[in-house]
């Protein structure tokens, strides 16, 4: 009894700080492996570069929790990118910003109207705007890259490549949006609402939290923050392809539920989705450092990424093995 | 009642309905703005639409099978890319050029064989650690596209067999051979989901899993076919695609997971599994492909084609709730 007793808690530890060892351990392997993994230097450039990914991860968390997915991050990272770049030229830095967060987050609007007010399946309305905004973004651009015109003479490149007492701007963007949406998640009634739609819509609804309107603010938290990483994305090479999201939907969901947001929504921190974030990162530039290339990583992740859920799940059924007859 | 029936009546046969709608906005749009003389409607033009609809026609059976039992799969992308090599990498292989065309049916096996083997690694994940399919899934979209990566690096792998090629460009009957496959694929998973057992507990267990348990149906075994299923059919899709081209890319396949999953919800098969047709996933794919050609024949670039199967995707969610609506509130009067 004891012994089994001691083992489930092993277990349960693991299931909750699971996350964390793994990353401990990584850091102390890799660390082992090659000295210049923790030079100051390294470290900073993982973060930077993993930044975009993780300001996008940052609203997904919102949307995850709600009980919703979003899938259409990627596409909408690569339209903002391009609207920014090209207004850039055509109206000045300082106005296409803001016209660049408008029409973003009129997206996003649109997501959350059609999943919070309509209560559309989420899975397929962002699929469907994955690849619509896609369309969008390739019939605005005429399907030609976008390069602003006179790299040299803008202060635009400060958001990917300024620096402010050493550290990167888009590490202190990042930190600084990790840092109020944390807060706002955590400690306003409006996180808590989050939590309760997420965790059980209809028991929300009875105590009165107005679920579509929840579910909406996700949604525009979401498209905030893709349009910061646009942002950043045009900051840091004044010049980009219209592809230049493709594909990160699924990372940056593979970053938030490695952080532990539970897909069926009511679980999750912001905290976790930053420790996911690095993690993904770490091991990307870890595995390169020692010398292996750049794709062992997804082999990597594939197999980190299953055990987490799968520790994660096992620790709250007490049960290492699927009940599945 | 009757107009609850009408309702399902309409769903069932929407997809037809938009077909026809997308053949005669076509015909006569393209009179006007078409970039070549010949009528879209052209026989030879029908035919290779059919032929283009294979490779992703093929993967969307598996997918409507998964979907129905309650799961998906988004690795098909990558284990299609990972069949594809497999079947070119072995046919260079030395001891299968001493073989001479005798390799052929050969390499068709390893790339088959390995389609399965990484459907069963989905499917056992599943079954046995009880983690969502979908972050399963998700997690060997990057895994196996990794390993796709690590078995030739960046390069394209290529071996072009002139006996392959002839196989694939054989039109038997008038029909192309892809063609065949897509419908002899058709054929024996709606079988399949009609008339066996298996068919019958995966549409169960997709639609009430709690009650398939209590009525002895054993989940994890059907859920493991089905992933046995898709993958076979994911690799039998490049195996088909490649024969012909003879050269496959590390990133080929990437996205088709998304195509095939619009394909089959646009064929009506519900994401929360219980409900899909082998024969309405058929049209899906079909409608996605008329679509792709019929703008691209009136003239319109990719980007369109884009922004039109988004929006209609989230058009055919929107019309199915409502329908689903006042089907519910007229059986209730």
């Amino acid at each position: 009894m004891a012994a089994a007793l001691s083992r489930e808690n092993i277990v349960g530890f693991l299931a909750r700080q699971g996350i964390l060892v793994a990353f401990a351990l990584f850091i102390i392997g890799f660390t082992i492996a090659n000295d210049r993994f923790l030079d100051p230097d390294n470290v900073l450039g993982v973060i930077r570069s993993s930044a975009i990914l993780g300001m996008m991860a940052l609203g997904v968390t919102f949307v995850v929790i709600s009980g919703n997915l979003d899938l259409s991050v990627g596409s909408m990272m690569s339209f903002s990118t391009i609207v920014v770049l090209d207004l850039h030229d055509k109206i000045g830095p300082t106005l296409a910003i803001p016209a660049m967060f408008g029409m973003t987050l009129a997206l996003g609007a649109f997501i959350g109207f059609l999943v919070g007010y309509l209560k559309l399946n989420s899975l397929i309305v962002t699929l469907g705007m994955l690849s619509a905004i896609h369309g969008l973004t390739l019939t605005y651009s005429g399907g030609k890259n976008m390069d602003i015109d006179d790299k040299a003479g803008t202060w635009f490149d400060v958001f990917g490549q300024g620096e402010i007492v050493g550290i990167p701007v888009p590490i202190l963007i990042f930190a600084l949006l990790a840092a109020i949406l944390g807060i706002a998640l955590a400690k306003t009634p409006f996180g808590r609402k989050v939590y309760a739609v997420g965790g059980n819509g209809t028991a929300a609804t009875f105590s009165g939290i107005r679920r579509a309107r929840v579910v909406f603010t996700c949604y525009l938290i979401s498209a905030f923050c893709v349009a910061t990483a646009g942002l950043i994305q045009a900051g840091r090479s004044l010049g980009s392809q219209n592809t230049v999201g493709q594909g990160m939907e699924l990372e940056v969901l593979a970053a938030v539920i490695l952080g532990g947001a539970s897909l069926m929504g009511g679980a999750g921190t912001i905290f976790r989705t930053v420790i996911g974030v690095l993690i993904l990162g770490f091991i990307q530039n870890g595995l390169l450092l020692v010398g292996l290339q750049f794709y062992v990583q997804y082999v990597v992740t594939w197999i980190i990424i299953i055990l987490a859920v799968w520790l994660d799940i096992a620790g709250k059924r007490g049960r290492l093995w699927s009940p599945i007859a | 009642m009757q107009a609850g029936t009408l309702a399902n009546y309409l769903r069932r046969g929407a997809i037809w309905g938009f077909i026809v709608l997308e053949l005669i906005f076509f015909s006569i749009a393209g009179e006007y703005l078409a970039i070549t003389d010949k009528a879209f409607m052209d026989a030879g033009n029908m035919l290779l639409l059919l032929k283009q609809t294979a490779p992703l026609g093929i993967i969307a059976m598996g997918m409507t099978i998964v979907m129905v039992n309650g799961n998906i799969d988004l690795s098909v992308g990558a284990t299609f890319a990972l069949a594809a090599v497999i079947l070119l990498d072995s046919l260079s292989w030395p001891f299968m050029e001493e073989l001479g065309d005798w390799a052929i049916p050969l390499a068709w096996t390893f790339a088959l064989a390995a389609g399965g083997v990484l459907g069963a690694i989905n499917g056992l994940i599943v079954w046995k650690t009880g983690v969502d399919a979908f972050i399963v899934t998700l997690g060997a979209m990057l895994g196996y596209r990794g390993l796709v990566f690590m078995y030739n690096g960046e390069q394209p792998t290529s071996h072009l067999n002139w006996t392959l090629v002839d196989f694939a460009e054989a039109q038997f009957l008038g029909i192309h051979t892809a063609t065949w496959f897509l419908l002899g694929v058709t054929a024996v998973i709606w079988w399949v989901m009609n008339r066996t057992v298996h068919g019958r507990n995966a549409y169960a267990i997709g639609d009430n899993r709690e009650a398939a348990v209590n009525a002895g149906i054993r989940v994890g075994p059907h859920m493991m076919i089905n992933f046995v299923i898709i993958g076979f059919l994911a690799a039998l899709s490049a195996v088909v695609f490649y024969s012909e081209s003879g050269s496959v890319n590390p990133n080929d396949g990437e996205l088709y997971e998304l195509w095939v999953i619009t394909a089959v919800v646009l064929g009506g098969t519900k994401l929360t599994g219980g409900s899909g047709s082998i024969v309405a996933t058929f049209g899906g794919v079909l409608a996605i492909q008329l679509l792709r050609k019929g703008l691209a024949h009136i003239g319109a670039d990719t980007s369109t084609v884009n922004l039109v199967i988004g929006l209609i995707l989230i058009a055919v969610l929107f019309l199915d709730k409502q329908l689903n609506i006042r089907a519910k509130e007229e059986l209730k009067t």
